[in-house]
């Protein structure tokens, strides 16, 4: 049964709740069907331990999210009809409840992916400062015709994200990693990137290493020192803040402010007695 | 002015108040004093008066270098004071929320009952910084995490709160992953756990991380998502203080306000005040994304001007300052200010509103003259649609009409009498939703008809004068 049947796949994409995914309801393919079956590994029926202990135990439903999230990472980036049947039943959940919450969520794959996701945010703050012109170098490094499509090899998946909450070291991708599992699960961002640094990026997670520096590409962290324009980082001296080493503990007088409020309490209480 | 602003929404009083107490104190709208003529000018803010010391990442983010920065200092004794007087100091700081509403923490803290009916009391942590503009709570969460801890200890008790759940978005790994790291140094030195740092009060904090749903950031569709479901704002009243997470009494603060309050107890509400106007008080946050030459986040006074802001510690406009074509104050969901506006304007959250925008999150992006305003304008409308839940008609239906007309005033493919039509229609969203999320996918496109009508108008008659003429085309 070819997915969204009767649809294009860049229209039926256009419905579903991420850039990858096919429409919200599941549809049967080899990989993915009533008959594949999905369990929790050892190592990580423990992981499940540990998140469901931080729940009210009558309350197990709140693991919902990160059950899903865990039996993600271990199955190669997406979820099987039985692993999210295998979460509705370690949570006493009902099914449909699950798949509520798997097609909410835009972090939730439901489809194939490639061995790592990179994911460009499309926002206002990223797309004035660069973003297209990364989305443009990765479709036409990697093959691609546009957001949502993985590369012919299975290695790359490319999605287009909303606000990854990083604007200031725009631009950047976030790229998850499902070549090892659970266990060897990274997701980082890379920020601060012109289309050398990505491309560069892609050539080193190919070659299966692990990219140079994660976080900014060319600065520390969010500090005041340049940006990316016209594809090339431009330094600019001066941090005018945070010089020299911070201050060390200071607490004011907190027994001179106890007492003052037991006077202030004592006063108030004598005047309404009176 | 109020009148004013009812009539352009064409609603009644019912409608101003519930915008009001989504966005703005009760009471607090409109007239601001200019800075000046106070006689005194706000910013340029001392090293010696930053809270958040630790904001580049450049010291140990671990409980050592964080004990060496002041956090953990005489917290016990910062216990003993108090519930009462912790929310009082709190008061007498004039904090305002910083997750964007601007609801003075105090007061919001003082609604949690001061008994306990027997339901357990939570405190959550609004750590899902999805705001477009917005990146200041990674800082805190990945450099400054035991700044967070602590104030979960101190305004969980504040609340009668023994559990602390912290809501941290799914894409923001590393974060979480510190968050993690310092939970677990806490507990070890006995600051977080049954006797936390010897109180006697018990206190807990967990990280739970979401999924990607901007919708999340919303206090209730939080409350929602931490409950297991799909992250569907409830209505409100009641309000989560009464009955929130499980049912029980729940406060749901950003990472930035909990996080000061530490600091806040420990060099007194007197102090934090004497930053900022009146109403107005304290530290704040900026990260300042877009055409700057210096993108960054740093902390300053609030109610320092736009202008002084961008030139001090962004290097200024690129270009220029002449080169600026509009900022968008506070994240994206407030609307836009053109240059003359940010002339003068100061970064406050009465000053903001009284030139129709708002502070929000201090999200600060910035456009220079190369923009594409229009273009931009409509990716945020995008970015609604996206990220609109689809529980109200208003917000469900109207979000990608706002994105399908916008896209089209990006090419030019409309007719002006649909530049009334579009505003109409984002008077139809507001405030008829359930969340903000259908006011704030209202109010940049406000934004952009109020300042940059001509460009759209412009756009249009270019587009009929090349020839294409079918509406139906795209």
């Amino acid at each position: 049964l070819a997915p969204a049947a009767g649809l294009a796949p860049a229209a039926a994409r256009r419905l579903a709740t991420n850039s990858h995914d096919h429409f919200n309801i599941h549809r049967d393919t080899t990989d993915n069907n009533r008959d594949v079956p999905f369990d929790f590994t050892e190592a990580n029926y423990e992981r499940v331990a540990e998140i469901l202990a931080r729940y009210p135990s009558n309350y197990k439903q709140s693991a919902v999210i990160p059950l899903l999230d865990l039996a993600q990472q271990q199955n190669d980036g997406y979820l099987t009809l039985n692993a999210m049947n295998k979460v509705a039943d370690i949570l006493e959940m009902a099914n449909i409840r699950v798949y509520e919450v798997a097609t909410f969520y835009t972090m939730f794959n439901r489809s194939k992916m490639g061995k790592y996701h990179l994911m460009v945010c499309g926002t206002t703050p990223c797309m004035i400062r660069g973003a297209p012109g990364i989305y443009q170098a990765l479709c036409d490094h990697l093959g691609l015709g546009g957001y949502g499509e993985t590369t012919k090899d299975g290695m790359f998946t490319l999605s287009e994200m909303e606000c990854m909450g990083s604007c200031v070291n725009a631009p950047m991708i976030a790229v998850a990693d499902y070549t090892e599992g659970a266990e060897g699960y990274t997701y980082n961002y890379y920020e601060d990137l012109t289309t050398q640094d990505v491309i560069q990026l892609v050539e080193r997670l190919r070659k299966g290493e692990k990219p140079a520096k994660i976080g900014s590409q060319h600065r520390d962290k969010c500090e005041p020192a340049g940006v990316v324009v016209g594809d090339k980082w431009v330094a600019m001296e001066g941090t005018e803040t945070l010089q020299g080493p911070p201050p060390g503990p200071y607490c004011r007088d907190l027994a001179a402010v106890k007492k003052a409020r037991e006077e202030a309490a004592a006063k108030k209480a004598a005047e309404g007695a009176k | 002015r109020e009148r004013e602003r009812e009539r352009e929404r064409g609603g009644g009083g019912e409608r101003e108040r519930v915008m009001l107490g989504r966005m703005f104190t009760m009471g607090n709208v409109l007239r601001g004093t200019r800075a000046y003529s106070t006689g005194r000018s706000y910013g340029n803010l001392q090293d010696k008066d930053r809270i958040f010391t630790n904001l580049y990442g450049e010291q140990d983010y671990g409980i050592k270098g964080a004990m060496k920065r002041g956090d953990w200092h005489r917290t016990k004794d910062i216990l003993s004071l108090g519930r009462d007087a912790i929310i009082n100091e709190v008061k007498k700081s004039g904090l305002r929320g910083r997750g964007g509403a601007g609801f003075p923490s105090g007061l919001k803290w003082s609604f949690m009952p001061k008994q306990s009916d027997g339901r357990p009391h939570f405190l959550v942590i609004n750590a899902d910084e999805g705001e477009p503009g917005t990146c200041k709570d990674r800082e805190i969460m990945r450099h400054d995490p035991h700044k967070l801890i602590e104030g979960c200890l101190i305004a969980g008790f504040a609340m009668g709160a023994h559990t602390t759940y912290i809501y941290i978005r799914g894409e923001f790994g590393l974060e979480a992953d510190r968050l993690e790291e310092a939970i677990a140094e806490a507990r070890k030195e006995g600051f977080l756990g049954p006797n936390a740092c010897g109180s006697g009060f018990a206190h807990e904090v967990y990280v739970h991380r979401g999924a990607g749903a901007y919708i999340c950031g919303e206090e209730t569709a939080l409350i929602e998502s931490l409950e297991g479901n799909t992250g569907k704002p409830r209505l409100k009243p009641p309000f989560p203080a009464n009955v929130g997470l499980y049912g029980c009494p729940t406060t749901v603060t950003n990472v930035e306000t909990v996080a000061v309050a530490p600091t806040i107890m420990r060099r007194g509400g007197d102090w934090f005040a004497s930053f900022g106007r009146e109403k107005n008080s304290g530290t704040k946050l900026f990260c300042i994304s877009g055409h700057v030459n210096k993108p960054c986040t740093v902390e300053e006074e609030m109610s320092i001007p736009l202008k002084e802001l961008l030139e001090r510690h962004c290097g200024g406009v690129r270009g220029g300052w002449d080169n600026l074509l509009g900022v968008i104050p506070g994240g994206s969901s407030v609307p836009v200010l053109p240059k003359d506006i940010c002339d003068t304007v100061l970064m406050d959250f009465d000053d903001l509103v009284s030139h129709k925008s708002g502070l929000g999150t201090a999200g600060v992006i910035v456009m220079d003259k190369s923009t594409d305003i229009i273009a931009a304008i409509s990716r945020l409308s995008l970015f609604y649609k996206h990220e609109s839940c689809g529980q109200c008609t208003p917000c469900r239906e109207g979000c990608p009409w706002l994105s399908s007309v916008m896209d089209r005033f990006v090419a030019g493919n409309a007719t002006v009498d649909e530049i009334d039509m579009l505003q109409e229609i984002t008077t139809q969203i507001e405030g008829h939703s359930i969340c903000a999320l259908g006011d704030a996918a209202a109010w940049p496109v406000q934004g952009l008809i109020r300042h940059f009508r001509p460009e759209i108008e412009q756009r249009i008659a270019q587009y009929h004068s090349a020839g294409a003429n079918s509406i139906g085309a795209r």
